[in-house]
């Protein structure tokens, strides 16, 4: 899932090698929160929070065989 | 991106030995001079090496092509994707196994997808392109979907005399909807709200 979030990510931002992504499990959910170089926060959140939206559709789409609830955070 | 800086005698030296480097030829390749460099007196004083900055290009359509069967490999083994381009608009079609977990509940893990693909593939590039993410016909399926909906609710509006909602939709498939309805004396379409909350409204005339 980590992965899937940076194959996506990437290729959007000017700084790759600035995408980050740390996983914290709770008890019903795994929360993945994703960083990225200051200067690319506006390309994967988008106007109006359209790419930030889109990613999270299809990283949550892509995680409904896990058991437990899939949380993105972004920044 | 693939890129070096290699320096030498002349510019031509320099441009030589970075393709070299990158093992490709130079019309794969975009050529910035950095320094034309300088002879020097009797090659011995004052004189500057030439620098180049040599970049492989790379064709957009491609990195959005290996972009989606990344991405579509977290669903399933094997999604295919086929590409065909149409000046402006690239077509981009997912097929395999477990295609219905791409394409999500009335498409939107497609239209995500699709909205992703296609920012990746207009950024930093001059020429805009119109993408469509397509995945075993589903967007002819869902058009035929809508058309019959639109007549559908069509006549439903005319019968009850009351204006008629439709769920919120992207505009490619508002769209579907009002060109249906364009010759339908009977109705008039407009659409309500902001994005992405926009929806259709027929109302009966």
């Amino acid at each position: 899932m980590k992965a899937l979030i940076t194959t996506i990510v990437q290729p959007l931002v000017d700084h790759p090698e600035d995408v980050a992504v740390t996983v914290k499990e709770e008890t019903n959910k795994v929360v993945y929160h994703l960083t990225v170089h200051p200067e690319d926060v506006g390309k994967v959140i988008g106007k109006n929070g359209r790419i930030a939206k889109s990613i999270r559709t299809v990283v949550y789409a892509a995680g409904t065989d896990t058991k437990k609830r899939i949380y993105l955070d972004i920044m | 991106m693939k890129q070096v800086t290699a320096s030498g005698q002349t510019v031509k030296d320099a441009v030589q030995s970075a393709l070299e480097q990158l093992n490709t030829t130079e019309d794969q390749v975009n050529i910035e001079v950095i320094d034309e460099g300088k002879k020097g007196m009797f090659g011995l004083f004052g004189a500057k090496r030439a620098i180049v900055k040599v970049t492989i290009k790379v064709d957009p359509v491609n990195q959005a092509t290996l972009y989606l069967k990344e991405v579509a490999r977290f669903f399933s083994e094997d999604v295919a994707v086929r590409v065909k381009r149409d000046g402006k608009h690239i077509y981009f079609d997912l097929s395999g196994e477990k295609i219905a977990m791409i394409i999500g509940k009335r498409g939107q893990t497609l239209n995500a997808l699709q909205h992703l693909v296609r920012v990746m593939l207009n950024r930093g590039s001059q020429e805009r392109f119109r993408v469509t993410v397509d995945a075993e016909g589903y967007r002819d399926r869902r058009q035929q979907t809508l058309e019959q909906l639109a007549s559908r609710l069509a006549d439903k509006a005319v019968k009850i005399k009351r204006n008629v909602t439709l769920e919120p939709m992207p505009s490619f498939e508002r769209k579907i909807i009002h060109s249906v309805l364009q010759d339908n004396q009977k109705v008039e379409t407009t659409s309500d709200g902001t994005e992405p909350n926009r929806h259709v409204v027929i109302k009966p005339l």
